[in-house]
């Protein structure tokens, strides 16, 4: 009766097939994502088209360029030349001519090895703090830095930074000893006050003294002499840097409980946050020179790193406050109840959420940081756009525009693309959800 | 002594903010004379006080020239960018008609030409840069009108370049005259004298037009070439620069009327007339030697003495005009040989040799038909 021959059920597995040919390959991709209806297929031809005519007109004309050249005119009788007359081409000649005006400014050309070292050191710097593979030893160049980059720079004697350097340790003795002798917190004052006097009465003695001993200095370069990319790049990486420690400072004072603390947080971000940045540019370079004392040397580029170290910390505060105030409370509560105290409990267990959460927004104030740099050609700093225009007021240069406001801004793009791609790279790293 | 002199001992008080408490000529020290100073100085306190921060920079440093020699070096404020006028060329050494003024006064001063501290200053921060102090000479084509002179308290120490509005148009356009301009479209920069000049123009010729606002030159120049209007209208020396940049300058005409006048002169701070009379006479020599045919190529020959006295007096091998302006005897010698004289320098910057090709017009020395007019080194 059983008849085992006759089977309801395959015994044996079906050949996997290959899927329909239009489904694959290029051509899957391509009616998947270019023309999977009617609409979308028009669009894309739209869009085709479009971007064809742009790159149809552009690409020529970059890599037509021409990139020896003494004047426009001479550019332009060689592009004439080439390419007929009433061709359009790029005159990269400009740039060619100019690329270390636009890098370093007036920067004296037999230094350039100067900043050059100092963006060596810089990189040095930060690796140790944006790569996690990095020697941890590195962070003793991070230390130095501060006060190697600007002696690099400006030159003069080495005995500046030092003296600079000497006033933390001194604070730092002074705190030891105070808080020793008597409360921490006093400790906390008299620590930085120490410092503060040390620097603003002690340390230019020191290191003159110093200086008239063990002479050892480098040619001093004078800030007007600074300008290009170079100014740019200071300018930013300045900001940068100073913006976010005092941001973290103001974000913390704004959410404390002790009022005075907490009202001058507040209304220090809102002032500044009020007042457009170029208005500050404004009172550092003209309001400064009239209500300071004649003579006093208070150095134009300082006075435009505090303003903007000072604007782009008001924002930066804003941004922490956002990744503070996105932390549930049971992480407060959980820090508390572990018996961690204010700091311990910031340090372990909120900072590294709230600035986790706040990657985005703190990178993209360091980018319009960066970019907002280009203001101060407004106060008659020579930045890369100052520069634009002291070349086009040259006879041979006048009436190019194109070439050098593309090179600035693609210079700017390159720093600006890479800070980006950095913090795609920190959030993946540090993304712990499933 | 009785009331009526308060009201102007305080409009003098107020407006000079250093005078006060000075004594008004013929007073005699009463209770109540003391009193009224009392009452002045406290409310000179209050109305004066930024005027006094103000004042307090200039005041400091009222001697220029000892200043600048204890210095080394002349801070000089020119242009951000102007062609023919101040630009830092290939090797970042600045060059131009305004520079050269810049490196005359810093020729005859410190003995160098090099020795000078270029500040570039934009339209905004020019003269907040003068009145300060950061610079002691601003040679940056600024038009001299009463309200700069007057109330922004500087010194105009002279003319080196007279300008004028004008305009350009295409030649296919067909037009000789700016009269013929009625219901054109003109490119225009917004927020400058130029605009109300062209206002008044039109308005006196009774023919109407259609202004286009444009921010800066760059924009103006892409704008007219672009057709976006039909004439393009700011100071001739502009617009000359704007042509000569062009692929195909023949194609564009400069219209013969000048409408406006605006004469660009180097200032100086009110309050130092020793460096007012240096900057001022430095000029004057640059255009005495043109008018006197002292050239870059005969100065060395001429320094050593001539026939004629007043080419004498300004080399210094005759009389102590340098001595009376607190220099030495080869001040102007060393200022004409910087660049030669005010021809020379023309012709080197902006004159019809270069690109710009600007020709001598009001330029021109007196003797010639122009307005470049020296007084006499005697």
């Amino acid at each position: 009766m059983a008849n085992t021959e006759i089977s309801f059920v395959r015994t044996e597995m079906l050949q996997e097939q290959a899927p329909p040919a239009l489904n694959v390959g290029l051509v899957g991709w391509v009616r998947g994502n270019l023309f999977p209806d009617v609409l979308s297929g028009i669009l894309t031809v739209v869009a085709l088209y479009l971007i064809y005519s742009l790159l149809s007109g552009l690409l020529p004309w970059v890599f037509g360029g021409v990139w020896n050249a003494g004047s426009l005119s001479e550019c332009r009788e060689i592009i004439a030349a080439a390419h007929g007359e009433g061709a359009e081409a790029a005159c990269w000649a400009v740039i060619h001519e100019r690329f270390w005006q636009l890098m370093y400014g007036f920067y004296p050309d037999h230094l350039y090895w100067r900043p050059n070292l100092a963006l060596v050191l810089l990189f040095a710097a930060i690796a140790p703090v944006l790569f996690e593979g990095a020697p941890r030893k590195m962070f003793w160049i991070t230390a130095a830095s501060p006060f190697i980059i600007p002696w690099l720079l400006w030159g003069g004697t080495v005995w500046v930074p030092i003296m600079a350097a000497m006033g933390f340790v001194i604070g730092y003795f002074v705190y030891k000893l105070v808080a020793q002798v008597s409360s921490n917190l006093l400790g906390l004052i008299a620590g930085p006050l120490a410092l503060v006097i040390w620097w603003l009465f002690l340390s230019s003695y020191a290191s003159s003294g110093l200086a008239s001993v063990i002479p050892l200095e480098l040619e001093p370069v004078a800030s007007r002499k600074f300008g290009g990319f170079m100014l740019a790049i200071l300018l930013g990486v300045t900001g940068i840097s100073m913006s976010f420690p005092i941001g973290i400072v103001l974000a913390l004072g704004r959410q404390s409980n002790l009022v005075i603390i907490k009202a001058l947080c507040v209304g220090f971000i809102e002032f500044i946050r009020g007042v457009p940045l170029i208005t500050l540019l404004f009172v550092a370079q003209v309001m400064l020179s009239y209500f300071l004392p004649a003579g006093t040397d208070f150095d134009i580029i300082l006075r435009v790193m505090i303003m903007i170290t000072l604007f782009a910390s008001a924002y930066m505060a804003e941004v922490i406050r956002g990744g503070l105030a996105a932390l549930p409370t049971g992480q407060y509560e959980g820090a508390d109840s572990l018996g961690l105290d204010y700091w311990q409990a910031q340090r372990l267990i909120i900072m590294p959420q709230a600035l986790k959460i706040s990657i985005p927004g703190i990178v993209s104030t360091f980018i319009g940081l960066f970019k907002d740099t280009t203001l101060v050609s407004i106060i008659s700093l020579s930045d890369p756009i100052g520069w634009v225009k002291f070349i086009q007021a040259n006879a041979e240069w006048n009436g190019i525009v194109w070439e050098l406001y593309g090179f600035v801004a693609f210079v700017f793009f390159l720093f600006c693309f890479g800070m980006s791609r950095y913090s795609m790279y920190l959030e993946r790293k540090l993304k712990t959800g499933h | 002594m009785n009331w009526h002199t308060i009201g102007p001992t305080e409009r003098v008080t107020h407006a000079g903010g250093m005078k006060m408490g000075t004594n008004v000529p013929g007073s005699r020290c009463s209770t109540q004379r003391m009193y009224q100073e009392e009452v002045i100085m406290n409310k000179s306190v209050f109305f004066g006080a930024l005027t006094v921060a103000g004042l307090a920079a200039v005041a400091a440093s009222a001697g220029t020239l000892d200043d600048v020699k204890a210095r080394g070096k002349l801070n000089c404020g020119v242009s951000t960018g102007l062609v023919g006028f101040a630009a830092p060329d290939a090797s970042g050494r600045w060059a131009g008609f305004d520079v050269t003024i810049c490196r005359a006064v810093a020729a005859a001063v410190l003995g160098d030409q090099d020795a000078v501290e270029f500040v570039p200053t934009t339209g905004k921060t020019r003269f907040t840069a003068l009145a300060s102090g950061e610079v002691d000479l601003l040679a940056r084509n600024t038009t001299w009108t009463l309200s700069r002179d007057v109330d922004l308290k500087f010194t105009f120490i002279g003319v080196n370049y007279y300008d004028g509005q004008g305009f350009m148009a295409p030649k296919a356009l067909g037009i000789s005259s700016a009269k013929e301009l009625d219901g054109a479209t003109v490119c225009i920069q917004t927020g400058t004298t130029t605009e109300l000049n062209l206002a008044d123009f039109f308005r006196a010729n009774n023919i109407s037009y259609e202004p286009v606002p444009i921010e800066t030159n760059a924009e103006a120049q892409q704008q007219y070439l672009a057709g976006a209007c039909d004439v393009f209208t700011t100071d001739a020396s502009g617009l000359a620069a704007t042509r000569a940049a062009f692929e195909s300058p023949g194609d564009h005409v400069l219209l013969p009327e000048i409408i406006s006048k605006e004469p660009l002169g180097p200032l100086v701070r009110h309050g130092d007339n020793e460096w007012g009379d240096i900057v001022r006479w430095t000029l004057n020599a640059l255009i005495s030697a043109e008018e006197l045919g002292i050239t870059s190529a005969n100065l060395a020959e001429l320094s050593a003495g001539t026939n004629n006295p007043e080419v004498n007096r300004i080399l210094g091998s005759e009389g102590n005009m340098g001595e009376m302006l607190g220099l030495d005897a080869a001040w102007a010698a060393r200022a004409i040989a910087v660049g030669g004289n005010y021809a020379e320098v023309f012709e080197t910057n902006i004159g019809e040799n270069t690109p710009i090709g600007l020709s001598r017009g009001l330029n021109a020395l007196w003797t010639d038909g122009g307005l470049i007019y020296s007084p006499p080194f005697r």
